[in-house]
């Protein structure tokens, strides 16, 4: 059996008293498509905001390709190449597809250290590239991401992320608020990214969602993983249980 | 019209122009031209850069999603500094460099209240603005110091361009003018700005240093706001430590009139400084045309809301008539 894409041993977190994750380990194979599901509170948005770099654990350890790291903002962990994509907050919806895509990650043509002037024509171009790349299809990357609906948005989300080879993609609760087409879009867009080799945390809380797309389900209760299966194994009925 | 609309979404300082367009036909033909002559031209694009360059600052921080009060003070602070320092026998220069190292930390301090404790900026900044009036009156000991005859004033105030009909300081309000818009439409920073005021959970979520990038934006504002204080006094020739009162809310009002978004995220510095014109040319066009000065308020106020009015009227049509031309 190959190593463990990502590695999360004994994560302990508190918040002021309440323990949220209690020494939670979990191994996550390359190439996988893991659901991740539980109620409100359960602690898997917890989970998933420390390897994302939006908070950090009080004890325990993560290991990223066989490797420890130290992940200490969402630009530490896009640097490894982990990509988180929100319901809420993956995109600016007052700013252009194109900039929004490359956010933080601007190509430039000339720079000062981290500074410089965007090349404007490149961005656009590789925009309309990253967009057709996961079959979403916009008339153009000037469009502001407000005016997209919430499906469209979630592909431009992962056009992102594939665009910059992301190895690990962390979707937490994607097709929250979305309508039942939108749903199967990004339902859709998730198998696809299996197809292309990238792992993947799927975070719902809707369990027909994630045995819709996921071949590994993983569900918390009160901090702790209460059940951890291949979906061909469990059924829904068992993890609602367990829940 | 849709396509007029779909200019709208693009350029929000349209509506700007079109104001400024109508205001100096308007004030041309009421003045039997003079509006437009160069004497008074001169009269109007020498007050410019003052209201204008703090309108770039504040521009520049409300895109960012924050605002500042404080300008008006600083704008009495920096030259206050300036010039109390160089009666210390301290020269020009060094001079001006503690005067802005003051409005560097002024906007430091703006930053680092507003967001390590997560208060609104209106607020922090409206303390800003008593404690810097304060201190400049505090400073000057009630007199005001005069300025040296023999300092580079001509640096800043005199008039230079095609029959004098600009002072220097245009020409460095044009220059600062010009790298700001570059900055916020061209390099990584200013879609980052944009990004902040836009959505700052998404901002961070990219991995933008959000809390840098607003504290870069209150500095450079409070350091515009202490370089047209400096503009003034040398073109005045005294630090009276009352000049600038006001000023914060016409910046503010500027920057609004030239389609700058409350809610940041939107807006240009051209709208910025659009918008400090139209209150130049409406400050002079009452005067030339003989309509009492005491209603420029009124129009400038009158003019704030308008333009908010309409931007919010406009861009929800322009966004319905995208989603139409879409489906």
């Amino acid at each position: 059996m190959s190593e463990p894409i990502l590695s999360c041993r004994k994560i302990d977190k508190w918040y002021s008293g309440v323990h949220a994750l209690k020494s939670v380990s979990l191994d996550i194979m390359p190439g996988e498509a893991v659901g991740l599901v539980g109620d409100n509170g359960a602690g898997k948005s917890t989970l998933i905001n420390i390897v994302s770099g939006l908070q950090r654990a009080d004890t325990g350890t993560v290991n990223f390709e066989g490797r420890e790291v130290s992940i200490r903002s969402p630009r530490d962990a896009m640097d490894l190449g982990i990509e988180t994509i929100y319901q809420y907050n993956s995109m600016v919806p007052s700013m252009s597809i194109a900039r929004n895509l490359f956010l933080g990650r601007e190509p430039l043509r000339f720079r000062l250290g981290r500074f410089g002037a965007i090349d404007l024509k490149q961005m656009r171009k590789e925009a309309v590239k990253a967009i057709a790349d996961v079959d979403l299809h916009l008339r153009t990357p000037d469009a502001v991401v407000g005016e997209l609906s919430g499906g469209q948005r979630q592909g431009v989300a992962i056009a992102r992320a594939m665009y910059f080879r992301s190895k690990l993609m962390i979707l937490d609760e994607p097709t929250n608020h979305l309508s039942v087409k939108e749903t199967n879009k990004v339902l859709g867009f998730v198998q696809s990214l299996k197809q292309q080799g990238v792992t993947s945390i799927f975070i719902s809380h809707n369990i027909h969602h994630v045995f819709a797309c996921c071949d590994r389900i993983v569900a918390m209760a009160r901090g702790q993983i209460v059940l951890d299966k291949r979906a061909g194994e469990t059924t829904m009925d068992e993890i609602l249980d367990v829940l | 019209m849709k396509r007029l609309f779909k200019i709208y979404l693009e350029k929000p300082e349209l509506a700007g122009i079109v104001l400024l367009v109508i205001l100096i036909a308007l004030f041309q033909i009421k003045s039997d031209g003079i509006f437009l002559g160069a004497e008074n031209l001169r009269g109007i694009l020498g007050l410019l850069p003052e209201t204008g360059l703090i309108a770039i600052g504040v521009t520049l921080l409300m895109i960012a999603g924050e605002f500042d009060l404080s300008v008006g003070s600083v704008f009495a602070l920096m030259p206050m500094t300036m010039a109390i320092v160089m009666t210390h026998g301290i020269p020009f220069v060094p001079a001006v460099a503690i005067g802005f190292a003051v409005c560097i930390l002024v906007g430091f301090v703006n930053g680092y209240v507003t967001l390590t404790y997560n208060i609104p900026s209106f607020i922090s900044t409206l303390g800003m603005l008593f404690m810097a009036r304060s201190l400049t009156i505090v400073i000057s000991g009630g007199f005001p110091p005069l300025l040296a005859d023999d300092l580079p004033t001509w640096l800043f105030t005199s008039y230079v361009g095609p029959g004098s009909l600009f002072r220097m300081s245009f020409i460095w309000f044009v220059i600062i003018g010009v790298l700001a818009a570059y900055l916020l439409a061209r390099t990584n920073f200013g879609n980052w700005v944009s990004a902040v005021g836009g959505f700052s959970d998404a901002a961070a979520a990219t991995g933008l240093p959000v809390r840098g990038v607003k504290m870069v934006c209150f500095i450079l504002c409070s350091v515009l706001a202490g370089f047209a204080g400096m503009i003034q006094v040398l073109r005045l020739g005294s630090p009276l430590p009352s000049i600038g009162e006001g000023m914060e809310l016409q910046a503010v009002a500027a920057a609004v009139i030239g389609g700058t978004a409350l809610t940041g995220g939107i807006g240009t510095i051209l709208g910025g400084v659009l918008g400090a014109l139209l209150i130049r040319v409406i400050d002079n066009g009452l005067v030339l045309t003989q309509v009492d000065a005491n209603w420029f308020k009124f129009a400038v106020g009158f003019l704030t809301i308008f333009a908010v009015v309409a931007n919010t009227w406009l861009r929800a049509r322009a966004r319905k008539i995208k989603l139409e031309v879409a489906t």
